[in-house]
């Protein structure tokens, strides 16, 4: 995979009214597809609207696939697609009209256009529908009419703000299959910003959390669940005292839970097998044994507990 | 392969010129105005003046009509003629803007659109230079274009002195058309941008014609002076248009003072339209 940053956020710094909505954020980021997470107001729209050159940094810059959005601002917009997160769409069209129409501004000759906006809403499931006026779908279609239209025109680059808000469990699952699907094909990255961790743990593979428009944690999902290997999860059938003594020994770092339940996190030389050794040297049988992982649910509550990017240790 | 089995796959065909996507606005614009048969009908109503005009111009080289009416009954194709022309055809061409103009921005503004537009290789001047070719190409089939004809037309019958002695009045014709097009695009889409409701938008644009009309009367009046007449759209305009033409103004302002009143409204109505025309708007709290 191209390894080339796709965002790299250089002291980046907005203000609105004097009042500072991100501040200095510093981050080179290069997933193929990237989570934007945060709490309301944590300036994770803010973010993407500055990425496409809506509000001007009152310091700092950000590159998109090395282009400066302040100097190469139209090449940075040809290469992204934008899924907005509010309602957003022209009145007195139907479906091919309006995405054609968005093909067109973003260059697509009117035949290409058209083609390729009938392929585009085949594409996320409104084939059928697409010459009822926008006015009659509902909220579910028209969020997937907003989803064609930011991929109509073949872009490098998705930004999808908020793409499962206000839809129901089943429109929600088929726009994150959608998602899924659209972050396989080659050369598409995607940025997802939701406050809804299920979504982003479903589709992305980094994230970058957000807090008060400052950056508290960036994490490769990745990563963070193959290290997540090595914290586990005991209960011993008689009191594990001895266990966690001979662990410890071991360079484990263990605690004990209960007297049966141990929480424990290996030495790196370590193996899984030893520990049962240890145990049938103790006279102990291990009657359940988990890996426990952190969910991204884990890793963003540590990070809002920290706010300063660095997270705590484990256990 | 057909449409409906493709998956979703990059672009790699040709790009139009950056310069030319304003026009995709005008051309999408006009599937919708087109689709109008009161708007035809009004466009089509706009064109029978310059045929009259076409007419009129023809009589006195005919002989036939010649001998149906006398001489004196006939009127002379001079600079007032066409001034009189501007008028008619100036006034026609507020109308249609009335029509047309207050949703161009308004429909944006009220379906957050705005963010689509601009989330593309696409700039807010493209945007306001989109949104104004749909007026100005329009205005333009029923203002300088026919008024250009008729003069040619007349210079063809009166022949190479007649058009040589009054070349400034085709001059007039496109210049002062296109003062004219440009201020009512401007003020149309300002007030589009600044209601987002479009009934109050059309209303507003009638209200800076005979509102402000109104009180520039009322302070000529009450000030005695005649200062009031730059608020005044038509006096201002018919300034400008006269001194073009080489005719004395009745509005009593100065042809510098009417330029510089519409410069002022002009640099109003961008200021206005930059304030509006973004993605998103900060609210200032």
């Amino acid at each position: 995979m191209d390894t080339q940053p796709v965002i790299e956020l250089q002291g980046l710094e907005v203000r609105f009214c004097g009042r500072v909505i991100l501040d200095n954020l510093t981050r080179s980021v290069s997933g193929q597809a990237i989570g934007l997470l945060g709490p309301n107001g944590a300036g994770k729209s803010t973010l993407i609207n500055t990425l496409l050159g809506f509000y001007q940094p009152s310091r700092g810059t950000a590159r998109i696939f090395g282009h400066d959005i302040r100097m190469d601002l139209r090449r940075v917009r040809s290469l992204i697609g934008y899924m907005p997160e509010n309602e957003a769409f022209i009145a007195g069209m139907n479906a091919v009209e309006f995405v054609r129409y968005m093909g067109e501004l973003s260059g697509l000759p009117p035949d290409a256009a058209l083609e390729r906006a009938h392929q585009a809403l085949y594409y996320v499931g409104l084939g059928e529908a697409r010459y009822r006026k926008l006015e009659e779908y509902s909220y579910g279609m028209r969020q997937l009419v907003r989803l064609a239209q930011a991929i109509v025109h073949g872009p490098t680059l998705l930004f999808l703000d908020e793409p499962t808000n206000g839809l129901d469990p089943a429109a929600r699952r088929r726009m994150i299959r959608l998602i899924r699907d659209i972050r396989k094909r080659a050369g598409l990255r995607i940025v997802l910003c939701s406050h809804l961790l299920r979504d982003v743990e479903e589709c992305c593979e980094e994230v970058l959390i957000l807090k008060k428009g400052r950056i508290v944690h960036h994490a490769n999902l990745e990563e963070e669940r193959r290290l997540n290997r090595k914290f586990i999860e005991l209960e011993t059938d008689i009191d594990g005292t001895p266990l966690v003594e001979a662990a410890q020994e071991l360079g484990c770092e263990c605690a004990l839970a209960g007297g049966r339940r141990i929480k424990m996190v290996l030495n790196q030389q370590v193996e899984i097998r030893r520990l049962y050794e240890l145990a049938a040297g103790c006279g102990i049988q291990i009657q359940k044994l988990n890996y426990k992982r952190d969910s991204l649910e884990d890793i963003f509550l540590k990070a809002m507990e920290n706010g300063n990017g660095s997270l705590q240790t484990r256990l | 392969m057909a449409v409906y089995k493709r998956g979703y796959e990059p672009y790699e065909g040709e790009l139009t010129p950056e310069w030319s996507r304003f026009l995709v606005i005008a051309r999408q614009a006009y599937r919708r105005v087109f689709e109008s048969r009161l708007l035809v009908s009004y466009l089509v109503l706009c064109l029978i003046c310059p045929v009259a005009c076409a007419l009129i111009i023809y009589l006195p080289h005919n002989e036939g009509a010649l001998q149906m009416v006398s001489v004196g009954d006939l009127i002379t194709i001079e600079p007032g003629f066409f001034l009189k022309y501007m008028h008619l055809q100036g006034w026609l061409g507020f109308i249609l803007t009335a029509f047309i103009g207050p949703g161009l921005i308004s429909a944006d503004l009220a379906n957050n659109a705005l963010p689509l537009y601009f989330s593309r290789p696409f700039t807010r001047t493209e945007y306001v230079a989109g949104k104004m070719s749909v007026l100005a190409i329009l205005l333009s089939f029923i203002t300088w274009i026919p008024g250009l004809l008729l003069f040619a037309f007349q210079s063809y019958l009166a022949g190479p002195k007649w058009f040589w002695d009054n070349l400034h009045v085709a001059y007039a014709l496109f210049v002062g058309f296109w003062v004219w097009i440009i201020l009512l695009s401007l003020l149309a889409l300002a007030m589009s941008a600044w209601v987002k409701w479009k009934l109050a938008a059309g209303i507003l644009i009638l209200a800076i014609f005979f509102v402000v009309a109104g009180i520039g009367s009322v302070l000529n009046e009450v000030l005695d002076t005649r200062m009031g007449s730059l608020i005044n759209v038509v006096q201002v305009i018919d300034t400008i248009w006269s001194s073009m033409l080489g005719l004395a103004s009745r509005s009593g302002i100065s042809p510098a003072n009417a330029w510089m009143s519409l410069a002022a409204a002009c640099a109003l109505c961008l200021h206005l339209l930059s304030r509006k025309v973004r993605a998103y708007e900060v609210e200032r709290s």
